[in-house]
């Protein structure tokens, strides 16, 4: 016990955490850049045109791998969040913190081809269907945990208050995508299954393995980015923090 | 800490809440006469087509029931938070999610029980039948708890935050979707025939599920914002 | 007796208390002096277990108070710089309700004796609070230390708003508190006349 509390606080203390984090975003950017590249370039030259949709079915390399990231970042971030309620540590706040705008983003993303693909194929920008329809609650939930944060000016308060609304939203999440499956089912609307395509060839799944990586290796990059911001926010009353904050620095008295 | 203490807690803290709005009974006539007023609305914007308005009075009586309980979480917390009661009931030698069930049971028997017991009214205005309007007053009696559970979280993370009336709205709307889906679910399935059994049976569940853990929640958020 | 071990307290990004280390015996005060914003209020309510200490611990009669929870809290009347009374409700309920909240067998009738004993006459015992005055609201909040056996008080600013007749009245009643072996723990900037022998002072620097 006494063991693992000494190696939680070398590991995730600001200061050992974040010239690590600046040796470390280089190498995930540039690799995201590689393989979301390679993805790309799979999914829009290599892979087949479809027989149905002709070019427009290619949004999905971008579509499903986003709305695959955009849920996996708000249980990364929900874990991180328990983690910090958990062991009362702040870094895992902070971490949690740096991560829900990317998933945000990724949730905007998924939206966004959403409707791009939507107008081709349905002629509408949007359809209820259950995917979106989740997308876009998920969108309000990530909305909810950094509008909790920024309203909240205790900073301790704030980490966890947004911490127990990104537990409660991740019970949810499971419940509210089921009940939206049901509710679509029940309505008979529109359904946009992008990826129940009969057989989907090999080179497509490979383009959708390799972008979602390359979109895994980006949002690592962020929040690392990220997280050496909040890093510099928070601590720079300590003399730490000024030492690495150069706009800090001035106004030292 | 013994059972008979636990009860003792709770009705006390309920029957207290309840002398509250007695002395204040505005408060109950503002949220029903909003329920009122919203599914009243919903005629005038979309015409007076019977077959129309019997399609959407489900959701329509369901959103209005929705967004009446949201207008009253505002007064779940805030009062004795002002006033520095809710201070001294964290003092309490009782568990605090006990306080906090107590809490919740006066909050819907202010807020929701009014709107479930108005709701075949306001069905027989939307010209829905006796089945429907059965249908909808018990998927209102099993949901509208479920809301007031789900409220209080966001009742108690909000807690003196500036500008929490708005907030409120944007962190629990989201979460009482399933709730809005399964019950307008019900009548809509019974009125086209197929039975509203499973729905009625997940808005139980989804009771059960908020009374196990939104006490917690919510108790764990009061603590952080009375810290 | 209460122990504090070693506490620690921050609030928001400012360090507040340090390593604060100190005991208070049975039949015994402790006035906590400071100037505004040195930590008292924070202090008074880290103890009550309403501000969890940074790092440290508090020890009631030897336990843990995190431990022991509902033990301690059976033990501890606590009056904020709030008042706590809700204004809709008379002071008899207002005092009667918040004592039955907490776990004590009160019935109206000594509420009543309690309310006449902090010198509120029964012909405002059922007005609605609200009509009631700062100094009459504070001497309502106080009442709870008349009618209850609990050992511990914490009392933060316990003479606010308290006329020169109220104050006799408390000091009065805190002299017997501490004669029957309770504790108490109160922040002031009034002096408190309990006798030297009976009082510790705290000062806490800004």
């Amino acid at each position: 016990m006494a063991l693992a509390q000494i190696n939680w606080f070398k590991y995730s203390s600001p200061q050992a955490f974040y010239p690590l984090a600046g040796r470390m975003i280089p190498w995930f950017a540039t690799i995201a850049a590689l393989l979301i590249g390679v993805g790309l370039y799979i999914g829009f030259f290599v892979a087949p045109t479809d027989f149905q949709q002709g070019q427009s079915y290619r949004i999905i390399f971008v579509h499903v791998p986003a709305a695959w990231m955009s849920m996996f970042l708000y249980v990364v971030m929900a874990i991180w969040a328990g983690l910090g309620l958990g062991l009362n540590a702040r870094p895992s706040f902070m971490m949690a913190q740096a991560i829900a705008p990317t998933g945000a983003l990724f949730t905007f993303l998924a939206l966004f081809t959403g409707a791009m693909w939507g107008k081709p194929t349905w002629g509408a920008w949007w359809v209820w269907d259950a995917r979106l329809t989740s997308e876009l609650i998920l969108l309000f939930l990530y909305a909810g945990v950094m509008l909790l944060r920024t309203s909240i000016d205790d900073p301790r308060r704030a980490d966890r208050a947004s911490a127990v609304f990104a537990l409660v939203g991740v019970v949810n999440v499971p419940i509210i995508y089921f009940s939206v499956r049901w509710w679509n089912t029940l309505h008979q609307g529109a359904s946009v299954s992008m990826t129940a395509a009969p057989k989907m060839a090999a080179t497509m799944l490979t383009a959708m393995l390799v972008m979602t990586l390359g979109f895994w290796m980006y949002s690592i990059a962020v929040t690392l980015a990220r997280m050496r911001c909040v890093i510099l926010e928070r601590e720079r009353r300590s003399s730490w923090g000024m030492h690495h904050s150069h706009r800090e620095a001035v106004e030292v008295h | 800490m013994s059972q008979p203490g636990i009860f003792a807690a709770l009705n006390e803290i309920i029957r207290r809440d309840l002398l509250l709005v007695l002395r204040r009974r505005s408060d109950v006539l503002t949220t029903v006469l909003f329920f009122i007023m919203v599914a009243s609305l919903f005629p005038l914007g979309v015409g007076p087509e019977p077959a129309v308005l019997r399609t959407i009075a489900p959701g329509v009586l369901w959103v209005a029931a929705l967004l009446s309980c949201l207008l009253s979480l505002g007064r779940l917390f805030t009062a004795d938070y002002v006033d520095g009661v809710l201070e001294q009931m964290l003092l309490i030698p009782q568990p605090l999610s006990v306080l906090v069930i107590g809490k919740v049971a006066a909050h819907w028997l202010i807020s929701g029980l009014p709107v479930v017991l108005l709701s075949p009214l306001l069905g027989l205005q939307f010209g829905l039948s006796g089945e429907a309007l059965g249908v909808l007053t018990l998927s209102l009696l099993l949901g509208t708890p479920t809301l007031s559970f789900i409220g209080a979280i966001g009742a108690a993370l909000t807690l003196g935050v500036r500008g929490s009336s708005v907030l409120i709205a944007l962190l629990v709307l989201p979460l009482f979707i399933p709730v809005l889906i399964f019950g307008a679910g019900a009548v809509t399935s019974s009125a086209s025939g197929i039975g509203a059994g499973a729905h009625l049976s997940l808005l139980g569940a989804g009771l059960l599920l908020a009374l196990a853990l939104a006490p917690w929640a919510t108790a764990t958020s009061l603590r952080i914002a009375l810290e | 007796m209460l122990n504090v071990d070693n506490v620690s307290c921050l609030r928001g990004e400012r360090r507040l208390i340090t390593a604060l280390s100190f005991t208070v015996q049975q039949g015994r005060l402790l006035a906590v002096t400071g100037e505004n914003g040195s930590g008292k209020t924070s202090l008074l309510r880290m103890l009550c277990g309403l501000l969890p200490p940074e790092q440290g611990r508090i020890l009631w009669e030897d336990q843990d108070v995190r431990a022991c929870r509902e033990r301690f809290l059976a033990s501890l009347i606590y009056v904020g710089h709030l008042n706590s009374l809700k204004d809709d409700l008379t002071p008899v309920e207002n005092v009667t309700i918040s004592a039955r909240l907490a776990g004590e067998e009160i019935s109206e009738g000594k509420t009543c004796e309690a309310l006449e004993a902090v010198g509120l006459a029964r012909v405002i015992h059922r007005l609605p609070t609200r009509v009631l005055s700062q100094g009459q609201k504070r001497r309502v909040s106080l009442a709870r230390l008349w009618m209850s056996q609990r050992p511990l008080w914490i009392l933060d600013e316990p003479f606010a708003a308290l006329d020169a007749s109220a104050t006799g009245l408390l000091m009065q009643q805190l002299r017997s508190h501490l004669h029957n072996g309770g504790i108490v723990i109160a922040a002031t900037h009034q002096e408190i006349d309990v006798g030297a022998d009976r009082l510790d002072q705290l000062r806490l620097a800004g």
